[in-house]
């Protein structure tokens, strides 16, 4: 975060004191304003209180679901969410990222990561917030002009059908965050594709084999197996 | 249960099967059903319905709720008199041709519904119009809504004892009831009257009013036949006692032994004597308390009986079943030798049979069944019953005459004829004594072609015109060479010999064939049953088979968990089976017939004792242990269903698919065990290592922590420092790996992982696997070789990913750094197969297939601690897909290294 901001606050509501703790550490030698609530009913109180600038929750709360502090959040909140999850348990991940969470991180998790999601999250918030849209996204050897609807590799133009086109404009405007099969489904085809996944499959096979330089080794379109994709920020 | 269900033999009689299965229900549920009191005589006129109306005067005194519901008044004033103060129902009255008759009112009493009601006259036949034929169908209904019954029986209306009260009193009646409704009752009372008083009364008119109606029967009630009747009234009631003390010791547990299977074997035939047999078999099998059979055999030759003689075996055999006897149908060439093996096979202590009446030297020619029988019988106890004179005295009920028809003779009369044209053109040429030999090969033509009578006919023909065209003096009977007369004789002789074994060959070998296309079928069947390892598939099967010899529809019904029979998958009609993948709904009611016969494992529907009306048998495939479901069978034409051939082979396609289906059932049960005692030594072996594998990196881990924490005077050096937190976090994420590799193990063999099985293409999967062991693979060449044309998989993809995972890791955590990996996929024979080879040093020689399942063999304790755990959870996966794993070793000129391969099946169906 760069130091000249104010510092950002992050809300974490989680009830493991361990975790909290390397939280609070890492977190504040990096520039963040730490609040914790060790459960649901806190983690709300506290979010309507401080107004964080993204929230992390963690799934498994005591007293109520993680996923319901989501719902409950994303009745007025509009900042991040992260959530924090258990490794093997992709559909409780799905089911956040289409309540509403714009993240996740699986457990157990090393800070750079964590600091990665953070940045990645905080500028989709500096972007919505001023309402601002990227009209051109350049990752390495990718150009992907939004306003033109072109897309250069290595200088060169790819040439896209209007769904691979469609398809790597929602990945890339959210990029560096997951969209879940659903969610892709639904900007790319509309609300009646959604029981498809594979047509999303096959085009994204056939985006990766025009912008790829190895679609086996993806630099840009990851795939979140059990989840969906995450276009690479870096 | 069907034992108080009223008969239903003609169609007539026939109830609507809704109001049956509802009976049927409710009677499962006795406890509200009504008591049924016999009032019992030994004749008319003995008091009973006086008996009857006193007790129901008793019962009023008591204020118990009671009504008359019909009484036979026959004009007798005492009896009248005690109608008086009771409440009497008024009779419905049905006209019949002008005719008011007047019946007992069942609808009325069933409205009225008291406690008891008395029914005078158990055995009436009920006009044409009332609800049922019977009374005591009447009286059923009146039970079954939990209305206590009075009623009056006299002995020779018992339906066992019909044809002994016929004998005694010369009289037949005709209105009798079902003696298990007689057994049924829950108390009989004896009304008894000595004779001569009877007789007394009946002179004074007490008994029936009017004079001729006394004076007509005076006949019946003579005194031999009153003490006769007495007798067996008292008998009857005596056994009714001595089977309640039974039932009660058998209700309290009173443990003594009585003669333990004692059991009743009766043989019967085609004539009408059987029916006499079957009645004497079922009172010696009620007064020995045992079980009994009634057996048929079919020879050949009976086989070829008329059909109404067949059909009165039929009714025969359904008389039996009604008198409580277990039937059986035999077929073979001997009617002892078939009936002496089922016998013991049965254990069978006594067995009854006919003694048709026949002239002595019939006996002495050939010795009869009875002979036979009693010959071989053994320690079996042999009854034999003799017909009556008069009564089908010209023929053994086990030899009908085989009659041939005239054409047959014709032939043999030309046979002949032709042979004596040829000894006219031989005869000057030829010795006499040849001629005889080629009238003997006549006769030994006609009896291999034609048959036994004919073949008789001949060897007399030739006989006569030997003596008459050959022997001098020609053209006479009479004879000039006494000699000759042995040439007679020893010709008729040969040809009645030749005649009869040569019938007996040909019936032998008709009995062979029908035994061969039976045992054929038999194991046609057995054979496809043996090759099938699933229910529905079995299922199939024996339908197919049972269509081939019945023309009609089948269907299997099987039980869903809780033992409801669900409409079949299928119906399948003769010759193609309808693949119908919807349920084809049973019509009507007969689901419920079928779940009967399933709940009861007997067979039900038509042609049995159970709901006959349907249009379609029930058979339950009784297995050893279980019923597994049962087999609903239409036939096009309901008489299919009345042969016995083909009964019984049918039945043994039933029983031979039950126990095969059972095997496949036991068998995968079986298989669930073994998948349980298999995941119980695999969990045990994970918890024996466990202690090893974790506390290696805790250790590691709680000493650097702990040296660090210690440091309290900065004495580590900051790049010690660093090395030790790097030591930190490495065994962390080895602890970490070890947990999410136990924790998908456990998953994968809890055996209850379902796979979510989605469309991908491997591509995106190995990407993924790259793309999360990134940091790992640092520094090698990876390389992936993917035909551009792979279609998708249709498999668990976070599964898949952990698979190749695995595999991958195990590739870079094995082999020196910075040697190359490699990648590879291939489509084969509607399989896919990936390959991830290394460079390293490959498995230990003559190990590699051992490499998933080493974690069970105990070698955790090596210093690659984890390593077969990853790769039991590949091989689970790919078991879980259907897939094959296999790893191999490459040798030094290959480049070495090892390779792991699997292979999964593609879809057969593209995406929808």
């Amino acid at each position: 975060m760069s130091a000249a901001g104010p510092r950002a606050t992050v809300l974490v509501i989680e009830d493991d004191p361990q975790i909290t703790r390397f939280l609070a550490t890492a977190l504040d030698a990096h520039g963040y304003a730490l609040h914790v609530a060790a459960d649901g009913r806190d983690g709300l109180r506290e979010a309507a209180l401080r107004q964080p600038d993204i929230v992390i929750v963690d799934l498994g709360l005591p007293d109520m679901s993680g996923l319901d502090v989501i719902a409950r959040l994303r009745e007025w909140y509009t900042r991040p969410i992260l959530v924090l999850s258990a490794r093997s348990r992709e559909a409780d991940k799905v089911g956040a990222l289409d309540i509403g969470a714009d993240d996740y991180l699986t457990k157990p998790f090393g800070i750079g990561e964590l600091l990665a999601r953070l940045r990645v999250a905080e500028r989709h918030r500096a972007k919505n917030e001023t309402g601002e849209a990227d009209a051109r996204i350049d990752a390495g050897d990718l150009v992907i002009d939004l306003a033109a609807h072109r897309v250069q590799r290595d200088g060169a133009d790819v040439h896209l059908t209007p769904i691979e086109y469609r398809l790597l404009a929602a990945l890339a405007r959210y990029r560096g965050k997951v969209l879940t099969h659903r969610q892709l489904l639904t900007e790319v085809w509309g609300a009646a594709h959604v029981e498809s996944p594979h047509y999303l499959r096959i085009y994204l096979r056939a985006l990766r084999h025009k912008i790829e330089a190895d679609p086996a080794q993806p630099k840009h379109l990851l795939t979140e197996v059990g989840v969906g994709y995450r276009f690479a920020d870096d | 249960m069907a034992g108080n269900l009223p008969e239903r033999r003609s169609p007539d009689q026939r109830l609507d099967p809704d109001e049956l299965l509802a009976r049927m229900r409710r009677e499962e549920a006795r406890a509200q059903r009504g008591r049924l009191k016999i009032f019992f005589g030994a004749a008319p006129g003995v008091g009973k319905s006086y008996a009857m109306l006193e007790a129901a005067r008793k019962l009023k005194a008591e204020h118990v709720d009671v009504v008359v519901g019909y009484v036979e008044l026959h004009g007798r004033e005492e009896t009248e008199k005690l109608l008086d103060g009771l409440e009497v129902l008024p009779p419905q009255r049905l006209e019949h041709r002008g005719v008011v008759l007047t019946e007992f009112d069942v609808d009325a009493a069933l409205k009225r519904h008291p406690r008891v009601v008395c029914v005078d006259e158990l055995a009436h036949s009920n006009h044409l119009g009332a609800r049922h034929p019977k009374r005591w169908m009447d009286v059923e209904e009146l039970l079954v809504a939990g209305i206590d019954v009075y009623t009056t029986v006299n002995v020779q209306h018992i339906e066992s004892l019909n044809d002994v009260v016929a004998q005694i009193t010369g009289v037949q009646v005709r209105e009798t009831v079902p003696d298990r409704v007689f057994d049924a009752a829950d108390e009989v009372e004896l009304v008894d009257l000595p004779p001569d008083e009877l007789i007394q009364r009946l002179r004074e008119g007490r008994v029936y009013a009017s004079e001729k109606t006394g004076q007509a029967l005076i006949s019946f009630f003579r005194k031999g036949n009153l003490i006769a009747l007495r007798e067996l009234a008292l008998r009857t009631t005596a056994d009714r006692v001595d089977a309640a003390l039974r039932a009660y010791r058998e209700d309290h547990a009173i443990a003594e032994t009585w003669a333990a299977g004692e059991r009743v074997l009766v043989c019967i035939g085609p004539d009408p004597l059987s029916e006499r047999l079957v009645r004497a078999a079922r009172r010696l099998a009620t007064a020995l308390h045992a079980g009994w059979i009634a057996v048929y055999v079919e020879t050949p030759a009976l086989a070829r009986l008329p059909r109404a003689a067949r059909d009165r075996v039929l009714t025969t055999l359904k008389l039996a079943e009604t008198l409580g006897a277990e039937t059986a149908n035999l077929a073979g060439e001997s009617v002892a030798t078939e009936l002496l093996a089922y016998a013991r096979r049965r254990n069978v202590n006594k067995i009854i049979i006919g003694k048709p009446s026949r002239s002595r030297w019939h006996d002495r020619l050939r010795p009869s069944l009875v002979d036979e029988i009693a010959r071989r019988s053994g320690a079996i106890d042999v009854y034999v019953i003799s017909g009556e004179a008069g009564e089908q005295a010209e023929q053994s009920p086990h030899t009908p005459r085989r009659t041939s028809p005239w054409s047959a003779y014709a032939r043999s009369v030309a046979v002949v004829a032709a042979i004596t044209l040829l000894c006219e053109l031989l005869y000057s040429h030829i010795e006499l004594t040849n001629l005889v030999m080629l009238y003997l090969l006549g006769t030994v033509y006609v009896a291999a072609r034609i048959g036994r009578g004919p073949s008789a006919l001949s060897a007399i023909l030739s006989v006569v015109l030997f003596d008459f065209l050959f022997v001098p003096p020609i053209y006479s009977f009479a004879v000039s060479d006494a000699q000759y007369l042995i040439t007679f004789g020893v010709m008729l002789v040969t040809g009645f010999v030749i005649s009869h074994f040569a019938a007996r060959g040909k019936r032998q070998a008709a009995v062979a064939r029908a035994r061969e296309r039976r045992t054929n079928e038999l194991y046609a069947l057995s054979r496809e049953l043996a090759q099938s390892r699933n229910v529905d598939e079995l299922g199939r099967i024996v339908i197919r088979h049972i269509l081939a010899d019945i023309d009609g529809d089948a269907a299997v019904l099987l039980p869903d968990a809780e033992g409801h029979l669900l409409d079949p998958t299928r119906f399948c009609t003769r010759g193609a089976a309808t693949p119908n993948p919807t349920r084809y709904p049973v019509p009507g009611n007969d689901l419920g017939i079928a779940q009967w016969a399933y709940d009861h494992r007997q067979k039900a529907g038509r042609n049995t004792d159970t709901l006959a009306s349907a249009d379609a048998l029930y058979l339950p495939l009784n297995a050893l242990k279980r019923c597994i479901g049962v087999i609903g069978l239409r036939p096009k034409d309901l008489a299919q269903l009345e042969v016995p051939e083909q009964m019984q082979l049918i039945e043994s396609f039933v029983t031979q698919a039950a126990v095969a289906m059972e095997r496949v059932q036991l068998a995968e049960t079986a298989q669930v065990a073994d998948v349980e005692i298999e995941s119980e030594k695999m969990r045990n072996a994970l918890l024996s290592s466990i202690s090893h594998d974790f506390r290696t990196p805790l250790a590691s881990i709680i000493g650097a922590a702990s040296t660090l924490l210690d440091d309290s005077g900065s004495a580590i050096e900051p790049p010690q420092r660093k090395t030790l937190l790097r030591t930190v976090l490495d065994e962390a994420n080895r602890l970490h790996r070890l947990v999410g590799n136990l924790l998908d193990l456990t998953r994968l063999t809890a055996g209850k992982l379902a796979l979510k099985r989605q469309w991908v293409p491997l591509e995106e999967i190995v990407g993924a696997v790259l793309h999360r062991l990134h940091d790992a693979l640092a520094g090698r060449k990876v390389t992936v070789d993917l035909p551009a044309d792979l279609p998708l998989l249709h498999a668990d993809e976070v599964m898949i990913e952990q698979l190749l995972f695995n595999l991958v890791d195990n590739a870079q955590k094995y082999t020196p750094a910075g040697s190359p990996i490699e990648i590879a996929a291939a489509v084969q024979r509607g399989e896919l197969t990936v390959s991830v080879r290394d460079h390293g040093p490959g498995l230990p020689a003559g190990e590699e297939d051992r490499m998933f399942d080493k974690f069970q063999r105990g070698q955790m304790e090596a210093a690659q601690s984890g390593f077969g755990l990853g790769l039991s959870i590949a091989k689970a996966i790919v078991e879980a897909h259907g897939g094959e794993i296999r790893a191999r070793n490459y040798s030094a000129d290959q480049g070495g290294g090892a390779e792991f391969r699997f292979s999964l099946p593609l879809a057969t169906e593209p995406p929808p």
